[in-house]
């Protein structure tokens, strides 16, 4: 079997005299490298010119909101529980009379922390969340730290703002069901 | 001390430039001998051939100095270096230092020096004096030492080239591995 | 010795020994942008345009960096080593010749200044005296770490240098016998012709002599003393700072004194095709003086080019070829080598005696046809099976 078509025979017989000699080896090699060095290169400059990483990546987490601009998220704890790096914290509370507009259900995260150190961005918690409240956006990465203390990510940085609501556009997995966007409701 | 002053004044800078390289050539050739770690030894073995390389070019025999920097502080001083290093001489050479061998070198070396210091008393007044007027400033550059050696010279020349040539042989003959010889 | 030549001497010691310093700092930047080039990136672009700057940041890093000597390691040998090592290096683009001379009138007297740090009748002894000093940096460095690796790359250095001197002296001999002098200047000369550049009649010896400067400069494929593999960096593994900043940097300075080594044994020196009509031309139009200066300038230029080409077939080849073993090293060096330039001051002595000066061909034809012929009768592929143990 083959897996690829580029296998050869190695063959071990005596070196002929001209291989012996190495030069016509080496001036091939020459060649091959200086054929190399008038290639275009693939290099993308990366800070300056961002390439796209495709709908799929898993990038910076986002608490969603609804379509009415109510916070998703309703503690279960299930992300918490799915998360294998154990970077997901939270603590929940119960919604008060006159927060119904700010939260979509009756318990709601009081504290959602996300520790990026530990993060590996596998995305079960995506996979695990059972009411779509936490994705992994495949537009935008999580910045670089230098400070601990900037490590832990609260509400503050993970729930989405309303004036830019996260939709992923994603023509092959259009159809499952829990993809993020603004019009579908989820029981 | 005024006559040393004086004696001073009268140097040229090509005197100055002597006085230095003998002085670091005793001081370098002392070193060999004091030095307790035989890779200082060595070291300043190397600075005393550079020293003596000087004093050849002070004496306007460039090629000699070339070859000697070559061959001395280039090849065999490497060799030598390459040795001292395999072997870890550090502690185990003091103590094969008894007094008797002490004794034995003092005066072995002592007498060696009466001898060389009576020779050079006895046979000084017959060494050439040099002087500036026959001085023929181009002795020493390699057109004329070529000429000597392939000229006058060209028997004891190749002779000894020849007995390079069997040394090499008889070295290579010695290093070689036998047939039924283990292989490393 | 006049004022006038002594200051010009000065300022072309001063020149040269500036550039050398440039060329050597570029290098460090060139070897990495070839390097990406070769392996299809970009290489450093950051540090200013195009990464101009990235020798500056990279030798104020290595300034800024502990500069750290082992407990047990002989101190004073230890800083001793990478002293040598630069010592040596910055030592023998002495008696290298640049260009032709610079013409100038002082005080009513003309004066003619050869572009050459200093003209002596044994400039190809005197680089031979000098590169022979070179392996006592590695050695002394290598030996004052007091590191089993350090030891045996310093070992590997010395015996790797001391092999490849004699071919490396075997191949120049020829060139010797040729040319009748030891002066790099008459060698340069002696090649004013295009067809009478000494790689055109001393093919072999050139293929010899350039093999062995790589193994000289330490350069792959022959960089066994500080094969990173096997020793973690040989000689140089305990250095830190701006001492192992020197020793880097030394192997870059004889990298550019090899090269304009080579270009000025093999391929004419400051010569190039046309070059007396152009100097005619120059010295008919603007003067002997204004034109003759402009003229060296060209020359200047064309060796700059010429090393420059060597310093780029340097990093090609090292980005090329893997490193050889140890025993292929020896082989290659002791066994090849050595025989073939043998061989070749053989055949080229004998040529000389009939006035002919292209004999050196002849070994390569043979060497040509033998390996054609073999290649011709050998079997197409033939699989052995690899023996067991």
């Amino acid at each position: 079997m083959q897996l690829t078509n580029r296998a050869k025979q190695v063959s071990n017989k005596e070196m002929t005299l001209a291989e012996k000699m190495y030069l016509p080896a080496v001036v091939g090699g020459l060649a091959i490298t200086i054929k190399h060095f008038f290639r275009k290169k693939p290099t993308i400059q990366y800070p300056e010119v961002k390439k796209y990483l495709g709908p799929i990546y898993r990038g910076h987490h986002v608490l969603k909101r609804d379509e009415q601009g109510r916070e998703r998220c309703t503690a279960c704890g299930l992300c918490a529980v799915a998360c294998p790096a154990e970077a997901i914290s939270m603590v929940a509370a119960e919604r008060k009379k006159g927060e119904e507009a700010l939260y979509r259900e009756e318990k709601y995260a009081a504290v959602y922390e996300i520790n990026m150190l530990r993060c590996i961005f596998c995305g079960l918690c995506e996979e695990a969340c059972p009411k779509q409240a936490v994705y992994l956006r495949h537009d935008r990465m999580v910045p670089v730290f230098l400070e601990r203390d900037e490590v832990i990510y609260g509400k503050d940085r993970l729930v989405e703002s309303l004036d830019d609501r996260y939709i992923r556009k994603n023509s092959e997995v259009a159809t499952t069901p829990t993809e993020p966007s603004l019009t579908r409701s989820t029981t | 001390m005024t006559e040393f002053l004086a004696f001073f004044k009268t140097l040229t800078p090509t005197g100055y430039l002597f006085l230095l390289l003998t002085a670091l050539t005793v001081i370098s050739a002392m070193g060999v001998v004091t030095a307790r770690n035989p890779i200082y030894s060595v070291l300043a073995l190397i600075a005393t051939f550079f020293c003596l390389s000087g004093h050849y070019i002070l004496l306007n025999a460039q090629f000699l100095a070339a070859v000697n920097i070559i061959v001395y502080a280039g090849a065999i001083m490497v060799l030598f270096l390459f040795t001292i290093m395999f072997l870890n001489l550090r502690r185990e050479d003091e103590e094969a230092k008894t007094n008797l061998t002490k004794i034995a070198s003092v005066i072995v070396g002592g007498t060696l020096m009466v001898m060389l210091i009576m020779i050079f008393r006895a046979k000084s007044s017959q060494l050439p004096v040099g002087s500036t007027v026959g001085f023929e400033p181009n002795t020493g550059m390699v057109e004329n030492l070529g000429h000597l050696l392939y000229g006058s010279y060209i028997l004891p020349f190749e002779l000894a080239s020849v007995l390079f040539l069997i040394a090499m042989v008889g070295s290579v003959m010695l290093g070689k591995r036998e047939a039924g010889d283990r292989h490393f | 010795m006049a004022l006038p030549i002594l200051l010009t001497k000065g300022l072309i010691i001063l020149v040269i020994f500036g550039i050398s310093l440039l060329i050597a700092t570029y290098s460090t930047y060139a070897e990495r942008k070839v390097a990406a080039f070769l392996q299809d990136r970009i290489g450093p672009n950051r540090a200013g345009p195009w990464g101009l700057l990235q020798p500056i940041a990279d030798a104020g890093k290595l300034f800024f960096k502990e500069d750290f000597i082992p407990s047990q390691a002989s101190k004073w040998l230890f800083i001793l080593g990478p002293s040598l090592a630069m010592f040596t290096a910055l030592m023998s683009s002495a008696v290298i010749p640049f260009g032709d001379s610079i013409r100038f009138a002082w005080d009513n007297v003309n004066y003619d200044v050869k572009v050459q740090g200093i003209e002596i009748n044994i400039g190809v002894l005197y680089i031979f005296g000098v590169v022979s000093l070179g392996v006592y940096g590695v050695m002394v460095g290598g030996w004052a770490s007091n590191n089993k690796f350090s030891l045996l790359g310093a070992i590997r250095a010395a015996s790797q240098n001391i092999s490849y001197e004699i071919a490396l002296g075997l191949s120049i001999i020829t060139i010797l016998m040729m040319t009748g002098s030891l002066s790099v200047r008459h060698i340069v000369d002696q090649q004013a012709t295009f067809f009478e550049w000494n790689v055109f009649t001393q093919p072999l010896g050139f293929i010899v002599f350039l093999t062995c400067s790589f193994a000289e400069c330490n350069r792959t494929p022959f960089d066994l003393p500080e094969c990173e593999t096997e020793l973690i960096g040989g000689y140089h593994t305990e250095y830190s700072s701006m001492k192992l900043g020197l020793y880097l940097f030394s192997e870059y300075i004889n990298m550019f004194v090899s090269s304009a080594f080579i270009s000025a044994l093999y391929f004419g020196g400051f010569h190039y095709p046309f070059m007396n009509e152009v100097n005619g031309a120059l010295e008919n139009s603007m003067g002997a003086v204004t034109g003759h200066n402009l003229a060296t300038a060209i020359g200047f230029i064309v060796f700059f080019g010429k090393i420059l080409f060597f310093i780029f077939f340097f990093m090609w080849v090292r980005w090329t070829l893997p490193r050889f073993r140890y025993d292929q090293l020896m082989n290659l060096g002791w066994k090849i080598f050595i025989p073939l330039s043998i061989l070749n001051v053989v055949v080229t002595g004998a040529g000389l005696l009939y006035d002919f000066k292209y004999s050196s061909w002849l070994i390569v034809v043979v060497m040509v046809v033998m390996a054609v012929m073999s290649q011709a009768k050998a079997p197409k592929q033939q699989v052995v099976p690899q023996r067991t143990v």
